[in-house]
This record gives C-alpha cells, structure tokens and sequence, in this order.
C-alpha cells in the first residue's frame, strides 16, 4: 500500500520544529510500523537526505524505548499496542499518517521525534523501591504473599516506563506512572515497610521534576500499551492521604 | 597458550565458599576510594552495579538506551531457575548444576557451573525481598513450572515478562544508589574503546549519543555486562542497539574470544513474513509446555488449511524422535529437528519455512481459559505480528538466532586474561558451555551481578592501589583519537550502500553459512566472503548526518564494522571445532540418525582466541576442560 506521512523534524532541542511530508510507497501490511519507517529512511539515505530519528530498541512492546503520537494518539490506533508493535495492517492504502514526538513539559525534543525521558528515571530514583541489601534476605517462602495481591502488583508492575500516558495527558502528568508503581510496593510485604516515605518522594519528583497532577482525564489509562489501570492512582492517593499523618 | 581457569581444588560443593573464604578483602574505609566503571545496565550490569554501589565503591555505569531501566534482559518472557526443590519433585543444587553441565553438551567449566546451580536461590530469595512480583499459588507460595531440557519444576515466572520484572528489580536498586550517590549513571553513552596501560585495563573511552562528544573514563576496574553478538545473524530476537561492540573492541586490546561458534538458535520463533523484516520475535519456550511440535507426513499435505489434515497425516515429529522429553528437547535438539522436517519439504506456511505448534489438545485437555491464563500475552502478540489467533489454529514458529553461549574468556574469577576488565552475563563465555537451556540467562545474568562480582572484584581491588593510573595518562589521549579517526573514516568514505544493506548482507552470510548446519565448504566460503564484504563497507558504506549530533546511523555503522570483524573470528571457530555439540553443529559429525556427534578426544576444551590484526589469522589458546564430577557421555533426550 502507498501512504503519505507528515512527520515532525527538528534538529535540535533548541531549534524550531515544523511537519515534512513523506511518501511511503509499496508498503507491506506485514510490516510494523518501525519497519515501514525504516523503509522510509531508507529511501532518504539513498536521495541523501537526512534520515528520522526516533527511538527504539527491543521492537517487541517491552523495553519502552520506542513511541511517538501517530495520527494524534500516543503509539497510534490499536489498543494496547507500542509503536513497534503496531502493524500496518491498521491502517489502509491512500491514508495519511501524522508522526509526532512525546509533547510534554517534562519531554523535551532532542531530535525529531526522540525526546528525553529521564525525568522519569528522577522518579523512580525518589523510592521506587525496597531498601533491601543484596545479601542474606530470609528464605522466599518464608513470607507468604496472597495470590490476588500478587496479581495486583503485577499488573501494576506492568508498565514498561515509554512515557505515553504523559504524552497522552492534557496536564502532561506522570501520575499513572508514579502511582503504578507506589500501588505495586504498597500491595506487597515487603514494600509496606517503606510505603509512606515512599509515595511522599516520589510524589515530590514528579512534581519537581516538570510534570503536571492529575485531574482525572483518564487519557493514560486508555493510551497505555500495557492497560495499566488509573485504579492505582486511587489506590496511590490514599497512600497519599495515609502518609500524611505520618 | 593453556589457560588455566583458576577453578579452586577440592570438594566441588565447598568450591565456592572456600573460594569465598580465601578472596582478600577491601577494608570498608576504602572502599569508596576505588572507582569501578560498569558498562552495559542488562541483569549482570545493572545488578552488579547496585551491588557494588552499595558495598561503598564508587561505581559509574553506562548504557546506550536513554534509562538503565531498557536492556534486553528486559525481553526474557520464561522464567528464571533456582534448585530451590520446593516441589519435592527430586531438584537439588546438584541436578541444577548436573542439568547445566548436559545441557550445555559438556563444553562448561565445572566450578563456574557449580557455583551458578548454588546461588541460585539466593537470587529468588533477593528478588522476592526487592518486591518483584513472582507468580503464586493460591497458597501464597511462589508458583513454578517446568521448562524445556528439564524433568523437575524450578522455573520461577512472572507472568510471561519474568526478565522484565527482573531488570526492574535490579534497575530500582540501582536507582536507590544513585539516590545515595554511590552510582552515577550515563545513559545514552556507548562504549567505543578499551584503555589498557601496561596490560592493565584502566577505563573506557565513549561516545556521547546525544552531542557526538568522545570522553574517556578511568577506573581500578572495568566492568563488561554488554550482552551477546547475536546480531551478527542481522535477523535475531536481540534488540535493534545489540552488539559486539564492547567486547571486541576489548578483543583487539587483548582479550580473548571464546567460544564464539557457540550460537543459539532458539526453537520457537515466529517465522520471518518478508523483506521488510528488521528482527524476528521470540515466543517463550514455555509455550512448549502445552503446544506439539507437528509437520505434515506428505510434503502435498503442507498447503493445505490445518483442518483438512487429519490426525493420521501429521508428524509429531519430536514426539517421535525423544519419547521421553518430547516437545520439551531442549532448543537446539528442537531447533535442528524443525529445520530437519522443513529440509524435507514438509515445512509450512510462507516459503515453507515453518512448524506448528498446536495447543488444540491442550485446549481440549484444560480449557482455553487455562491456556489463556498461562500464555494469554503470547497469544496476542503472536495475533499482532501474523494476525492470526491461535486459539483456534496451530502457530506457525520456525527457529531463530536467540542467544550467545560463546563471550570474552574470563576465569573463575569473571576477570578476563586482562587484568582489571571483568565480564559478566552473557557477555562472557562461562557456564553454558555449548547449548544454554531455559531460564539460565536471567538466573547467570544476576548471580554474577549480585553474588559472584561483589567477591571477586574485592580480591582484585585489595591489591591495586586506587586512582594509580587516571585519565591524564597520555594512553587515554590516543584511545580518543583513534575513536576519533575512525568515526572521521565512517564519515568521510560518503559511498552508495546504506549501513543496514551491509547488515543485511553479512547476516545472509552468516545465517547460510554458519548457521543451524556447518560444514567445512560453507564455511571456507564464508571466510571468503566475510572479508570481501567488510572490504566493499570500507570503500562504499554511506553514513547520513553529522557526528556531533544524535546520529542513529553513524551509530550502527560503527557496530556493523565490528560485526564484519567479529564474523570472521566466529567463522574460524567453527571451523576449526572438527565436531558437532550443542548450538555447533558440523554435517560432518553426525550420527546415522542425524544426532549431534562430540569429540571429546580432539575438542574438550574452551577455544579462546587472541586478535593478531587485521588480515591476520587469530591465535587459538586452549583451555583443557576436566569433568570429575559429571562423567562425560552422549547427551540423549531420546
Ligand atoms: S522498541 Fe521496545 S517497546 Fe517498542
């Protein structure tokens, strides 16, 4: 199929952006999305233009490199999908495709549609985590975990941290992020020891580190690859209000 | 040269602890006076670096994603193994490290094996204790299950993400010491370069993927967790950033390669769709659990849609061949069995590289809600890459180029024949010998970053003197130019062929030639043709953009000139290794039915290989193997 793209170029952090337009031609609905824009590049290398940038790594929807906002929504149409896993057969011969980068406060460009991701690494660096020493920690089993908190942590432990709920939010808040994993360490045993230090800098980074708060859009929830619930952020909360006594 | 692995004498159940026992030790006070530079922030890597960070030494870690949080350990679905025996079902340290030592055809050093089989339960206890959410049993104990190569259930899961879950767990206590300052880390940072100053390794030199900027870096020790070079196949389920990079840059220093013809091939793949392919995805072995491998008996059968086929017209083809471990033979035995029935014209689906792999009686069996409990994230990835469900019909897998079990030679101590440069995970050689089985790169990835590095280093430090050589040494200067020359060099040739062409090239080479079936033709050929490719890149590679910037290109350019090195050494490897085991296997050495066929007279012993320079042969050095506490035999899954 033949497509017609406008992707977002810039050079540089500091330099204006604008949307170029780009013909994909002979495109196989077998191909990902990567796979296409590969193609696409490919074609600019040999006319001597400068390929587009974008991140990604592992291609298979877990490292949470990849991703950029495809005709307006983050990582593009299908439900639960990363960029590199999105497939063209999504889409249908003569569509036009926008490609832009992650628009956040706390995101800035560094070229076309890679951006910079590390405040969220600030976060997870604020206490997402146990304080536990490698070493000898006690037998395993010694601390039985119910299944269905198990589960609950899992599925907030699911998130693969590409930053899509940010882009997807109207305040470019990282709160579905934050509280996935506050809601994953507050569930189990061992992070409960730490759980209010915990949601108490976490929440702080997030704040200091650019992003917005949460006004209850729910648009992370829908554009996440990984379904990650917004019940976590209601769970998070409470940990919040319970902290605060503390 | 013999090498000599340094493995301590005695009981091998002792080995470690005594080996623990007699390391010297780093007083605490000085700890933090000791600079240690990790590179790569995988499990081994990003393990490690916690671990050192917190023992007090001043670590600095470097990754080329933009978070620590990215590696590729990230993509391991299965699980990890411990001999934790919490089913009664007649695990031990001693099967672990006995199913290892076979598993891996017999080409492992017994201690390194040993050691692995024992810590393992340290590990499920540290990453319980980190909050990583393993699977549980109703009961509220840890759940298990079996995967493939082994009778006993000891594979540790969560959900089908277990080395996402695990990378986590290691990146957040990575991040709880970079909150202590004890660890800096640079993300987006790849290392080019080895500093070595009178045959010590003394730091790195790196390029800045966002400014272009080469810096150079010193440490008391450099530490490699940088992965496998499986992408020297091109198509793989490595990441797209994969590569030898690191470690051959540390070869043409010094190190020695070993083992490199030890590639894995991994069975449950799913076939490639076309030309546009740029890597090939893995669906976890676990899947095999429940799944039968089958092809059509009749070659005419194979166009024909699956429910025309009858019962009686499909081969189950491992079935048949291993009664007793069945659709659970471990990869390369499965590997090689589904290129056998493909070869025969009896493949599937596009081209007719492919097999089934069925679940319909294990739907009849337990239901599809169980199926879709167990494999449900598989399912719908196999959905979203082939759009097909496979609820309703068989999956079509073919093998792929998965998993290095060759590395940089380290001995007992994970240091390498430099002193000062240690490697650790699949980076290194040590403990899968020539075939790794399920679940063992997650659990060997965290035993050497968090119990067997911390020991290890110590007892090198204690005798180095910290911050003897920095980075004023005039060897870090020319480090940086000749990074500098030959990123100028890349950028200057300005040819017609785009780097991925010549990617694509060499990994059509390897995957013909040196791929499932070695023979000695193929391979001369190879040899051939591998040099004559890294000649035409030299001349005609054309590299986009600029490199003082964020350049994707120049990037890869730079990796695939290391593969085109690289491939050459793996070539000769397998060339040289005159017998067929695990991952290698020579058409010239086969037994009547196909089976692989060892030569422990010639070969029990770790290749390992010294760059003499370009258009040199390289120098093969011998490390004998001994088995005394597992006897040499044929490996039989039959
Ligand atoms: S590239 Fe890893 S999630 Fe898309």
């Amino acid at each position: 199929m033949d497509l017609t793209l406008y992707v977002w170029r810039q050079n540089g952090p500091d330099e204006k952006g604008k949307m170029e337009q780009y013909e994909a031609k002979n495109v196989s609905p077998d191909s990902s999305f990567l796979e296409m824009l590969d193609e696409v590049n490919e074609e600019l290398i040999a006319n001597g233009e400068l390929p587009i940038e974008f991140d990604n790594d592992c291609r298979e929807g877990i490292c949470g490199t990849c991703g950029c906002v495809i005709n307006g929504v983050p990582h593009g149409p299908q439900e639960k999908t990363t960029t590199c896993q999105l497939h063209m057969r999504q889409f249908n011969d003569g569509d036009t495709i926008t490609l832009e980068p992650w628009r956040a406060g706390a995101f800035p460009v560094v070229k076309d549609l890679v951006v910079d991701r590390s405040a969220l690494d600030k976060i997870i660096q604020a206490g997402g985590y146990t304080s536990a020493y490698t070493g000898e920690v006690g037998e395993a089993n010694q601390t039985l975990i119910p299944k269905p908190d198990a589960d609950y942590a899992m599925d907030a432990a699911e998130c693969i941290g590409c930053g899509a709920c940010v882009a997807a939010c109207p305040n470019g808040s990282a709160m579905l992020f934050t509280c996935a994993k506050v809601a994953q360490m507050a569930v189990l045993p061992q992070g409960q020891v730490e759980a209010a230090e915990r949601v108490k800098n976490m929440t702080e980074a997030l704040l200091n580190a650019g992003f917005g708060n949460c006004t209850n859009h729910y648009e992370c929830e829908a554009a996440c690859p990984k379904g990650v619930s917004v019940k976590f952020i209601a769970k998070s909360n409470r940990e919040y209000i319970k902290a605060l006594g503390k | 040269m013999i090498l000599d692995g340094k493995c301590p004498s005695g009981p091998i159940e002792k080995s470690w602890d005594k080996h623990r026992f007699d390391l010297k030790l780093v007083n605490p006070a000085n700890k933090r006076k000791y600079k240690i530079l990790v590179v790569g922030t995988g499990l081994a890597g990003g393990a490690a670096a916690a671990t050192l960070g917190e023992l007090g030494y001043n670590v600095e870690a470097f990754c080329y994603q933009d978070s620590a949080r990215r590696a590729h350990s990230i993509a391991a679905q299965g699980g990890i193994n411990a001999a934790k025996n919490y089913h009664n079902d007649g695990d031990s340290v001693f099967r672990l490290f006995y199913d290892t030592i076979k598993g891996g055809d017999f080409r492992a050093r017994e201690g390194d094996v040993w050691r692995l089989a024992q810590v393992s339960n340290n590990i499920i206890d540290q990453c319980v204790a980190q909050g990583v959410p393993f699977a549980r049993e109703y009961s509220g104990l840890l759940a298990n299950r079996s995967f493939g190569g082994a009778q006993v259930s000891r594979t540790f899961y969560a959900r089908g993400q277990t080395g996402q879950q695990l990378l986590l767990g290691a990146y957040q206590a990575l991040s709880r010491q970079v909150k202590a300052g004890t660890v800096k880390v640079r993300p987006r940072t790849e290392m080019l370069d080895l500093v070595v100053v009178d045959g010590v390794a003394r730091g790195i030199t790196v390029r800045n993927l966002i400014s272009g900027e080469i810096e150079s870096h010193w440490g008391d020790a450099v530490i490699l967790a940088t992965g496998g070079y499986i992408n020297v196949f091109y198509l793989s389920t490595n990441a797209m950033g994969c590569s030898v990079t690191a470690a051959w840059k540390a070869c043409k220093k010094g190190a020695f390669m070993a083992n490199p013809c030890y590639t894995q091939i991994h069975p449950t793949c799913i076939p490639q769709s076309g030309d546009h392919q740029s890597k090939l995805t893995l669906m976890s072995e676990s899947l095999r659990n429940d799944g039968r491998c089958w092809v059509p008996k009749k070659a005419e059968d194979c166009e024909k849609p699956v429910n025309e086929i009858p019962e009686e017209a499909r081969d189950y083809y491992l079935e048949r061949k291993y009664p007793s471990f069945g659709n659970l033979a471990p990869r390369d035995i499965a590997s090689r069995a589904a290129k056998e029935q493909c070869d025969d014209g009896r493949g599937v689906g596009p081209g007719k590289r492919g097999v089934y792999l069925d679940y319909q009686s294990a739907i009849e069996r337990v239901g599809e809600d169980t199926i879709r409990e167990r494999y449900g994230n598989l399912f719908d990835m196999y959905e979203k890459i082939t759009d097909e469900n496979a609820y309703k019909q068989p999956m079509r897998i073919y093998p792929a180029p998965h998993y290095a079990m060759g590395g940089l030679w380290v001995d007992y101590n994970c240091m390498s024949n430099i002193p000062g440069l240690f490697v650790l995970g699949e980076a290194n050689f040590s403990v899968h010998g020539a075939n790794r089985l399920g679940a063992s790169a997650l659990m060997q990835g965290l035993a050497d970053g968090y119990f067997v590095i911390p020991y290890t280093i110590g007892g090198y430090l204690a005798g180095v003197k910290p911050g003897e050589v920095t980075d004023e040494h005039a060897a870090f200067a020319k480090s940086r130019e000749d990074v500098k020359a030959q990123i100028n060099k890349l950028m200057s040739i300005n040819g017609k062929r785009s780097v991925s062409s010549f990617h694509r090239a060499l990994g059509k080479i390897m995957w013909e030639d040196v791929g499932m079936a070695r023979s000695k033709e193929s391979l001369e050929d190879a040899l051939k043709a591998i040099p004559a490719l890294r000649e035409e890149f030299w001349q005609n590679v054309k590299v986009t953009g600029s490199e003082g910037d964020l350049n994707n290109q120049l990037e890869n350019a730079g990796r695939v000139a290391d593969f085109l090195e690289f491939a050459e050494i793996l070539a000769t490897d397998a060339l040289h290794r005159e017998e067929s085991c695990g991952g290698h296997f020579r058409v010239e050495h086969q037994t009547d039915d196909g089976e692989a066929m060892r030569d422990d007279e010639k070969f029990c012993y770790v290749a390992a290989w010294e760059y003499k320079g370009e258009g040199k042969a390289p120098e093969l050095h011998k490390e004998p193997l001994k088995f005394e506490n597992v006897k040499l035999a044929v490996r039989s899954y039959k």
